[in-house]
């Protein structure tokens, strides 16, 4: 193959690929969080649930030789912390914000303790499915390697609007959110119904961390994630709590976050830091320019604690 | 679902009746209900009637099986049910309409009376759902739009809301919980109007709790009348007066005579806003330019339903909230409500729920009266070295001056009643030298003896030359209370009266803006 020279093409191109690449576990854990927000809790534990999740997926198909036997299991992991952060919010006057940082601690912490054996040995990653074939560009084609996770993931967006909007247990997911009062008066348990939808998140912040140390960076580290799942959540809010928003902030985030190597790949270097440092000033940018001091968030659920 | 909703409609027969025998509900030592019989006849409008804490509530929770009474039984249609979770009252065809609204507000009108079908399927067929439900409304004596989310809806609107959920439901036995007091007199009428029609024509039973005397003697067939947790009387309504039923809600209670009014004559404008405006918690502008002017020794009432910006209006008053345009004057100067002019210009305010807004909980009362003079002499020295003796000491003077009810200055204020933090408050806000004074629904859910007390403390205020401005949902109390009458609606002033030319219809219209 012969090695052809994009010149500055080649930034977009990774910009194009690093948001796909990058943005997948910024797309489950804001996926995950934005079910459990619309039930009328923040879990802030995902960072911790996330890493864990690397850490379990990576060890898991270190152990068995199958990927995706690590990425259920590190689902199963993450929904274990959801179950766990739910059956202390179900006690009275307990705050879901401060619970999410002490397990955000508790889940990282685990992963590093759980994880010190799995930091040398080579686990099998996931597959990616190449869609640049028809391209004769070998930056093309690899650009267009797209993950099997993002794909899942793709396809998770109308499934979750699907289910928030048309289904029976989407309905009453949205009624206790928005209202305690009427879900009781209906007869939903409040609890039940958050328990569920705090586990499910848990477990796609779970799958969400089985990305990194299983496709990319593709190995497992103590400094795996750069808290991605902590931007997630920071990410629902800005995407208005809405699954097709929050498919479209990933996006932004991930190539946000492609940008400082795929610069430097073409040679700027000046100001590198910078520019990996661009997810973070556009967090900060977008909460400054999305929030007010005199509205509430437009379709914040009602019973959310940071927006009551 | 719908199915039944519609047999109840056609067929009279169906109606059904409860009967209450012996109820008792003991809350630890304190007994709420004492041995309450009452029976509800299939087909009929039905009051109950009581003062707040007199045991209506718990009494239909106890119906409904949010509570397990202590002792005795309730009938539905003759058979004995142990009712012990809601669930199950409305699978008998009992429903509730809460006080406060149960719609979910970011949900459309079709989202909500869907999630109240029992039979709410796996996959929601939302096309299926809607032409269910337009057909379900062609019987219904009332419509409103499918499409409008609920907190889009006037509260007149959520109220018949709450009331076709429940139909759609299949209820035949209506609890209605206070179910006008958030509606304008010609909505309430519409309301209850249609609501008797259906107990006539279609064989509802309806139950509502109330404590409006004209509500009862223009829609109710039957009265019941509860006090402190007892069954005290009743009948058909035909055979009572309005002086019958509240000899029988407060008893033998002894009244403080309302402060009579002195004849006031002063023209000095006290407070004024100039082309008032204000946004609320969503950005939405609540108050529109408003201009209004209280005298010296007036009482300016402004009426109106709630959510009309009237919230916002004392919020910005009391320097709680900051004007978006215009500007307030007091004394003719411009004031800001910082406290530094509170304290030259002597604006002082009650706002509504005072527990919340204008208390700190676990503070004391000592503490909470002395919010307004605590960085002042004698309380403090150089106005930071706290003095709490002298505190203590003048709270002493202010519980016994306004009759405060507490176990002593030290008692965390979230430990008092509802009519005794009102009366802390007062006491905290009128103790001095007063020129203004902005009230607003001062007497929400206070009994009998703590209204008529609070109300004469206004009085008595504005006949010492205070400018009271007075903001309330409670027409009685406006008409009562006021010199002069205003009526906001969608944040503005749209009517204004003297007390003598007022007229209930005239107002009642304006305040559903017409």
């Amino acid at each position: 193959m012969e090695a052809v020279d994009l010149g500055l093409w080649s930034v977009p191109l990774a910009v194009f690929a690093g948001a796909i690449r990058v943005s997948t576990p910024f797309l489950f854990v804001s996926l995950g969080e934005c079910l459990t927000e619309r039930s009328g809790r923040i879990n802030l534990g995902l960072e911790g649930t996330l890493v864990f999740g690397a850490m379990s997926g990576y060890a898991v198909s270190y152990l068995t030789g199958s990927a995706w036997l690590g990425v259920l299991v590190a689902g199963l992991a993450g929904s274990l912390f959801g179950l766990l952060h739910a059956l202390i919010c179900n006690m009275p006057k307990v705050n879901d914000i401060a619970l999410g940082i002490a397990l955000m601690m508790l889940g990282t912490g685990l992963a590093f303790f759980l994880g010190k054996n799995y930091i040398q040995p080579q686990a099998p990653n996931l597959p990616a499915i190449s869609l640049g074939s028809w391209s004769d560009l070998a930056p093309v084609r690899s650009a267009l390697e797209i993950n099997a996770l993002f794909i899942i993931g793709l396809i998770l967006v109308p499934s979750l609007i699907f289910f928030l909007n048309h289904t029976r247990w989407g309905l009453m997911l949205r009624t206790v959110g928005d209202s305690e009062d009427a879900a009781r008066a209906i007869g939903f348990s409040v609890k039940g119904v958050r328990t569920f939808s705090t586990m499910a998140g848990g477990f796609l912040a779970g799958v969400g961390g089985s990305f990194l140390s299983l496709y990319y960076p593709g190995s497992w580290s103590e400094g795996l994630s750069s808290g991605q799942g902590i931007t997630a959540v920071a990410l629902v809010i800005f995407a208005r709590w809405n699954p097709l928003y929050c498919f479209y902030a990933s996006l932004l985030f991930g190539g946000a976050g492609a940008l400082g190597p795929a610069l430097q790949a073409v040679g700027i270097t000046s100001g590198y830091y910078l520019f990996n440092a661009a997810p973070y000033i556009l967090t900060l940018i977008i909460m400054i320019f999305s929030s007010s001091s005199t509205h509430r968030f437009a379709g914040a659920p009602g019973e959310l604690s940071v927006t009551r | 679902m719908s199915l039944s909703a519609k047999t109840v409609l056609q067929h009279p027969a169906a109606a059904v009746g409860v009967e209450i025998i012996s109820l008792t509900k003991q809350f630890g030592e304190f007994k709420a209900l004492d041995n309450v019989s009452l029976k509800i006849r299939p087909a009929t409008f039905h009051a109950l009637l009581g003062e707040n804490g007199a045991g209506k509530s718990t009494l239909v929770k106890c119906v409904m099986g949010y509570y397990e009474p202590t002792e005795g039984n309730v009938l539905v249609g003759n058979h004995e049910y142990a009712i012990t979770n809601p669930q199950q009252a409305q699978s008998l065809g009992l429903g509730m309409v809460y006080q406060h609204f149960t719609v979910v507000p970011h949900m459309t009108v079709l989202e909500n009376m869907t999630l109240a079908s029992a039979d709410l399927p796996k996959i929601i067929d939302w096309s299926k759902a809607r032409r269910q439900l337009v057909e379900f409304m062609t019987n219904m004596p009332f419509d409103i739009n499918l499409d409008t989310k609920a907190h889009d809806l006037s509260a007149g609107e959520k109220q018949k809301l709450e009331i076709l959920k429940q139909l759609y439901l299949g209820s035949k036995f209506l609890i209605l919980d206070e179910p006008t007091s958030v509606l304008t007199p010609g909505e309430a009428d519409e309301v209850l109007g249609l609501i008797r029609d259906m107990t006539q024509r279609a064989g509802l039973t309806v139950l509502m709790i109330t404590h409006k005397f004209r509500e009862v003697m223009s829609y109710a067939d039957e009265v019941s009348v509860l006090r402190q947790g007892k069954y005290i009387g009743g009948g058909l309504v035909k055979d009572l007066t309005p002086d019958d039923m509240a000899a029988m809600m407060v008893g033998s209670e002894i009244l403080q005579e309302s402060a009579t009014r002195e004849q006031q004559h002063s023209q000095e404008v006290r407070l004024e806003t100039i082309r008032l405006s204000a946004l609320d918690d969503t950005g939405h502008q609540a108050v529109r330019g408003i201009s209004l002017r209280v005298k010296s020794g007036e009482i300016l009432g402004i009426a109106g339903v709630s959510g009309n910006g009237q919230k916002e209006l004392v919020e910005v008053l009391a320097g709680q909230r900051k004007p978006a345009e215009g500007e307030i004057r007091v004394h003719g100067k411009t004031y800001r409500a910082t406290r530094k002019e509170m304290r030259e210009s002597k604006v002082f305010c009650l706002p509504e729920e005072p527990l919340k807004n204008a208390c700190v909980k676990g503070m004391s009362v000592a503490e909470n009266m002395a919010f307004r003079t605590f960085d002042t002499a004698p309380q403090s020295r150089g106005g930071w070295w706290l003095q709490p003796s002298k505190i203590v000491e003048k709270s002493k003077e202010l519980i016994q001056q306004y009759n405060v009810k507490t176990s002593g200055p030290d008692a965390p204020i979230g430990t008092l009643s509802g009519g005794n933090v009102q009366r802390a408050v007062l006491a905290r806000e009128l103790s001095g030298d007063v020129d203004v004074l902005v009230v607003a629904n001062p007497v929400f859910g206070l009994d009998f003896a703590a209204v008529s007390d609070i109300r004469s403390q206004i009085i008595k205020a504005r006949n010492r030359g205070v400018a009271v401005l007075l903001v309330s949902e409670d027409l009685d109390e406006i008409f009562e209370l006021s010199d002069r009458i205003g009526v906001m609606f969608h944040g503005e002033i749209v009517h204004e009266t003297s007390i003598d030319d007022a007229d209930l219809r005239v107002i009642g219209r304006h305040m559903a803006g017409n």
